[in-house]
Protein backbone atom coordinates (compact mmCIF):
# COMPACT_ATOMS: atom_id res chain seq x y z
CA UNK A 1 0.00 0.00 0.00
CA UNK A 2 0.98 3.35 -0.88
CA UNK A 3 0.62 4.74 2.77
CA UNK A 4 4.13 3.02 3.90
CA UNK A 5 5.55 4.84 1.50
CA UNK A 6 5.33 7.67 4.76
CA UNK A 7 8.04 4.89 6.40
CA UNK A 8 10.40 4.62 3.95
CA UNK A 9 10.52 8.53 3.64
CA UNK A 10 10.80 9.29 7.30
CA UNK A 11 13.15 6.46 7.64
CA UNK A 12 15.59 7.95 4.96
CA UNK A 13 15.66 11.25 7.02
CA UNK A 14 16.41 9.43 10.54
CA UNK A 15 19.55 7.58 9.12
CA UNK A 16 20.72 10.79 7.42
CA UNK A 17 20.01 13.36 10.42
CA UNK A 18 21.43 10.79 12.56
CA UNK A 19 24.91 9.95 10.20
CA UNK A 20 24.98 13.86 10.47
CA UNK A 21 24.99 13.62 14.16
CA UNK A 22 27.85 11.37 14.15
CA UNK A 23 29.97 13.53 12.04
CA UNK A 24 29.21 16.39 14.72
CA UNK A 25 30.17 13.91 17.34
CA UNK A 26 33.26 13.12 15.45
CA UNK A 27 33.99 16.71 15.13
CA UNK A 28 33.40 17.68 18.16
CA UNK A 29 35.58 14.65 19.90
CA UNK A 30 38.44 15.07 17.75
CA UNK A 31 38.42 19.24 18.26
CA UNK A 32 41.68 19.02 19.80
CA UNK A 33 43.49 16.31 18.59
CA UNK A 34 46.33 18.63 17.30
CA UNK A 35 49.25 17.43 15.33
CA UNK A 36 52.54 18.38 13.85
CA UNK A 37 51.77 18.28 10.05
CA UNK A 38 48.58 20.63 9.03
CA UNK A 39 48.00 17.77 6.46
CA UNK A 40 47.77 14.78 8.25
CA UNK A 41 46.08 16.62 11.36
CA UNK A 42 42.04 15.43 11.48
CA UNK A 43 39.81 17.50 9.24
CA UNK A 44 35.96 18.43 10.18
CA UNK A 45 34.06 16.25 8.27
CA UNK A 46 30.50 16.99 6.48
CA UNK A 47 27.59 14.96 5.48
CA UNK A 48 26.41 15.72 1.97
CA UNK A 49 22.32 15.05 1.32
CA UNK A 50 20.76 14.95 -1.72
CA UNK A 51 16.52 14.58 -2.45
CA UNK A 52 16.30 11.02 -4.59
CA UNK A 53 12.56 10.24 -6.12
CA UNK A 54 12.18 6.70 -6.16
CA UNK A 55 10.80 5.46 -9.48
CA UNK A 56 7.29 4.04 -7.81
CA UNK A 57 6.56 7.29 -6.51
CA UNK A 58 8.07 10.56 -8.36
CA UNK A 59 5.98 13.02 -6.18
CA UNK A 60 7.39 12.62 -2.72
CA UNK A 61 11.02 12.20 -2.15
CA UNK A 62 13.14 10.27 0.35
CA UNK A 63 17.16 11.35 1.61
CA UNK A 64 20.05 10.25 0.99
CA UNK A 65 23.57 10.75 1.91
CA UNK A 66 25.66 11.17 -1.08
CA UNK A 67 29.13 10.83 1.14
CA UNK A 68 30.94 12.52 4.08
CA UNK A 69 33.27 14.88 2.91
CA UNK A 70 36.27 16.65 4.22
CA UNK A 71 36.20 20.06 5.27
CA UNK A 72 38.76 22.25 3.36
CA UNK A 73 39.31 25.09 5.75
CA UNK A 74 42.90 25.41 6.86
CA UNK A 75 44.18 23.59 9.75
CA UNK A 76 44.79 26.07 13.02
CA UNK A 77 48.22 27.18 14.01
CA UNK A 78 48.84 27.59 17.49
CA UNK A 79 52.09 28.56 18.85
CA UNK A 80 52.60 25.87 21.85
CA UNK A 81 56.71 25.54 21.80
CA UNK A 82 56.29 23.55 25.33
CA UNK A 83 53.84 20.68 23.24
CA UNK A 84 55.61 16.96 22.33
CA UNK A 85 53.92 17.48 19.20
CA UNK A 86 55.07 21.15 18.12
CA UNK A 87 57.29 21.62 14.84
CA UNK A 88 61.12 22.93 14.68
CA UNK A 89 59.06 26.63 14.70
CA UNK A 90 57.14 25.93 17.95
CA UNK A 91 53.56 25.37 16.31
CA UNK A 92 51.47 22.50 16.23
CA UNK A 93 48.22 22.28 14.10
CA UNK A 94 44.94 21.44 15.69
CA UNK A 95 41.26 20.33 13.59
CA UNK A 96 39.78 23.10 11.52
CA UNK A 97 36.60 22.38 13.26
CA UNK A 98 34.42 24.98 14.44
CA UNK A 99 32.99 23.89 17.92
CA UNK A 100 30.26 27.00 17.06
CA UNK A 101 28.85 25.90 13.91
CA UNK A 102 29.26 21.86 15.10
CA UNK A 103 26.85 22.83 17.90
CA UNK A 104 24.45 24.61 15.85
CA UNK A 105 24.65 21.16 13.53
CA UNK A 106 24.18 19.42 16.31
CA UNK A 107 20.80 21.35 17.23
CA UNK A 108 19.64 21.52 13.98
CA UNK A 109 19.89 17.81 13.44
CA UNK A 110 18.48 16.78 16.72
CA UNK A 111 15.43 18.88 15.91
CA UNK A 112 14.89 17.35 12.18
CA UNK A 113 15.06 13.97 14.07
CA UNK A 114 12.72 14.46 16.24
CA UNK A 115 10.34 15.82 13.50
CA UNK A 116 10.78 13.28 11.23
CA UNK A 117 9.99 10.08 14.56
CA UNK A 118 6.81 12.38 15.12
CA UNK A 119 6.07 12.02 11.34
CA UNK A 120 6.95 8.45 11.99
CA UNK A 121 4.32 7.96 14.96
CA UNK A 122 1.98 10.32 13.47
CA UNK A 123 1.71 7.84 10.10
CA UNK A 124 2.66 4.34 12.44
CA UNK A 125 -0.77 5.68 14.11
CA UNK A 126 -2.82 6.24 11.06
CA UNK A 127 -1.83 2.97 9.46
CA UNK A 128 -3.12 0.96 13.29
CA UNK A 129 -6.40 2.86 12.52
CA UNK A 130 -7.04 1.56 9.29
CA UNK A 131 -6.48 -1.89 10.41
CA UNK A 132 -8.37 -2.14 12.75
CA UNK A 133 -11.07 -0.33 10.67
CA UNK A 134 -14.55 -1.63 11.17
CA UNK A 135 -14.21 -3.33 14.49
CA UNK B 1 -13.76 -2.25 -4.76
CA UNK B 2 -16.25 -0.88 -6.97
CA UNK B 3 -18.83 -2.67 -5.63
CA UNK B 4 -18.27 -1.10 -1.82
CA UNK B 5 -17.73 2.35 -3.44
CA UNK B 6 -21.75 2.97 -2.89
CA UNK B 7 -20.85 2.46 0.98
CA UNK B 8 -18.19 3.85 2.02
CA UNK B 9 -18.87 6.97 -0.65
CA UNK B 10 -16.37 9.68 -0.94
CA UNK B 11 -15.07 8.96 2.02
CA UNK B 12 -12.66 6.28 0.20
CA UNK B 13 -11.46 8.61 -1.91
CA UNK B 14 -10.69 11.20 0.92
CA UNK B 15 -8.35 8.51 2.47
CA UNK B 16 -6.52 8.07 -0.92
CA UNK B 17 -6.63 11.74 -1.30
CA UNK B 18 -5.14 12.46 2.41
CA UNK B 19 -2.60 9.65 2.63
CA UNK B 20 -1.23 11.00 -0.90
CA UNK B 21 -1.28 13.84 1.34
CA UNK B 22 0.94 12.53 4.36
CA UNK B 23 3.44 10.81 2.06
CA UNK B 24 4.50 14.55 -0.16
CA UNK B 25 4.26 16.43 3.53
CA UNK B 26 6.50 13.48 5.09
CA UNK B 27 9.22 14.03 1.92
CA UNK B 28 9.21 17.60 2.72
CA UNK B 29 9.87 17.35 6.37
CA UNK B 30 12.57 14.51 5.57
CA UNK B 31 14.18 17.10 2.84
CA UNK B 32 14.19 19.69 5.81
CA UNK B 33 18.15 19.69 5.22
CA UNK B 34 18.85 18.61 1.85
CA UNK B 35 19.96 21.62 -0.21
CA UNK B 36 18.12 22.68 -3.50
CA UNK B 37 15.41 20.91 -2.51
CA UNK B 38 11.79 22.42 -3.31
CA UNK B 39 8.85 21.78 -1.00
CA UNK B 40 6.30 20.34 -2.83
CA UNK B 41 2.30 20.38 -1.80
CA UNK B 42 -1.08 18.45 -3.79
CA UNK B 43 -2.99 20.75 -5.28
CA UNK B 44 -6.92 19.98 -3.99
CA UNK B 45 -8.57 21.62 -6.80
CA UNK B 46 -6.63 19.59 -9.52
CA UNK B 47 -7.38 16.15 -7.59
CA UNK B 48 -11.04 16.79 -6.94
CA UNK B 49 -11.30 18.01 -11.05
CA UNK B 50 -9.88 14.33 -11.49
CA UNK B 51 -12.25 12.84 -9.71
CA UNK B 52 -15.28 14.44 -11.63
CA UNK B 53 -13.75 13.02 -15.09
CA UNK B 54 -16.52 10.18 -15.47
CA UNK B 55 -15.49 7.06 -16.43
CA UNK B 56 -17.95 5.06 -17.74
CA UNK B 57 -21.84 5.80 -16.96
CA UNK B 58 -22.51 6.90 -13.62
CA UNK B 59 -25.24 3.73 -12.37
CA UNK B 60 -27.27 6.82 -10.55
CA UNK B 61 -28.07 10.13 -12.66
CA UNK B 62 -28.68 13.68 -11.32
CA UNK B 63 -30.15 16.61 -12.57
CA UNK B 64 -27.86 19.85 -13.02
CA UNK B 65 -29.83 22.46 -13.72
CA UNK B 66 -26.97 25.01 -12.48
CA UNK B 67 -23.55 25.21 -14.09
CA UNK B 68 -21.76 25.42 -10.27
CA UNK B 69 -23.85 21.87 -9.49
CA UNK B 70 -21.48 18.73 -9.37
CA UNK B 71 -23.06 15.85 -11.52
CA UNK B 72 -22.39 12.45 -9.73
CA UNK B 73 -19.72 10.33 -11.44
CA UNK B 74 -19.01 6.82 -11.81
CA UNK B 75 -15.41 7.08 -10.65
CA UNK B 76 -14.72 8.48 -7.18
CA UNK B 77 -11.53 7.62 -6.50
CA UNK B 78 -9.27 10.15 -8.05
CA UNK B 79 -6.53 9.65 -9.62
CA UNK B 80 -3.21 10.41 -7.58
CA UNK B 81 -0.45 9.49 -10.31
CA UNK B 82 1.40 12.00 -12.76
CA UNK B 83 -0.31 14.99 -10.91
CA UNK B 84 2.65 17.18 -11.12
CA UNK B 85 2.36 18.46 -8.18
CA UNK B 86 3.38 22.19 -7.89
CA UNK B 87 6.17 23.98 -5.37
CA UNK B 88 5.25 25.91 -2.22
CA UNK B 89 6.30 29.29 -2.46
CA UNK B 90 9.24 29.87 0.09
CA UNK B 91 7.99 32.61 2.94
CA UNK B 92 11.52 32.22 4.17
CA UNK B 93 14.23 31.38 1.21
CA UNK B 94 17.38 30.28 2.56
CA UNK B 95 21.29 30.48 1.15
CA UNK B 96 21.63 26.60 0.01
CA UNK B 97 17.83 26.84 -2.50
CA UNK B 98 15.93 24.60 -0.05
CA UNK B 99 12.25 26.18 0.38
CA UNK B 100 11.36 23.87 3.04
CA UNK B 101 9.72 25.57 6.28
CA UNK B 102 9.64 22.85 8.98
CA UNK B 103 6.70 24.21 10.91
CA UNK B 104 4.67 25.18 7.81
CA UNK B 105 5.18 21.67 7.17
CA UNK B 106 4.15 20.13 10.34
CA UNK B 107 0.95 21.82 10.78
CA UNK B 108 0.32 20.81 7.67
CA UNK B 109 1.00 16.98 8.35
CA UNK B 110 -1.14 17.37 11.52
CA UNK B 111 -4.14 19.01 9.39
CA UNK B 112 -3.74 15.81 6.72
CA UNK B 113 -3.86 13.28 9.89
CA UNK B 114 -7.24 15.04 10.89
CA UNK B 115 -8.42 14.51 7.39
CA UNK B 116 -7.25 11.10 6.87
CA UNK B 117 -8.47 10.36 10.24
CA UNK B 118 -12.15 12.00 9.70
CA UNK B 119 -12.40 10.21 6.57
CA UNK B 120 -11.53 7.02 8.60
CA UNK B 121 -14.27 7.82 11.36
CA UNK B 122 -16.98 8.19 8.49
CA UNK B 123 -16.19 4.87 6.73
CA UNK B 124 -16.07 3.16 10.09
CA UNK B 125 -19.05 4.64 10.69
CA UNK B 126 -20.58 3.31 7.55
CA UNK B 127 -19.71 -0.24 8.33
CA UNK B 128 -21.29 0.17 11.95
CA UNK B 129 -24.68 0.92 10.06
CA UNK B 130 -23.94 -2.02 7.94
CA UNK B 131 -23.09 -4.17 10.78
CA UNK B 132 -26.06 -2.78 12.60
CA UNK B 133 -28.46 -3.90 9.44
CA UNK B 134 -26.67 -7.30 9.12
CA UNK B 135 -27.40 -8.60 12.75
CA UNK B 136 -30.12 -6.75 13.97
CA UNK B 137 -29.28 -4.97 16.71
Amino acid sequence: MSSFRVFDIAGSALSAQSLRLNTVASNLANADAVGSDPNSVYKARLPVFKAVYDQGSPDAASVQVLGVVESQTPADRRYEPGHPLADADGYVFAPNVNPVEEMVNLISASRAYQGNVEVLNTAKELALRTLTLGS
Amino acid sequence: MAALDPIFGIHAAALSVQSKRLQVLAANIANADTPNYQAREIDFAKVLSSTQKPIGTPSVQTLTTDSRHIPIAAQTIPNLDGLNLPYRVAQQPSVDKNTVDVQVEQSKFADAALHYQAALGFANGSIRGLTTAITGQ
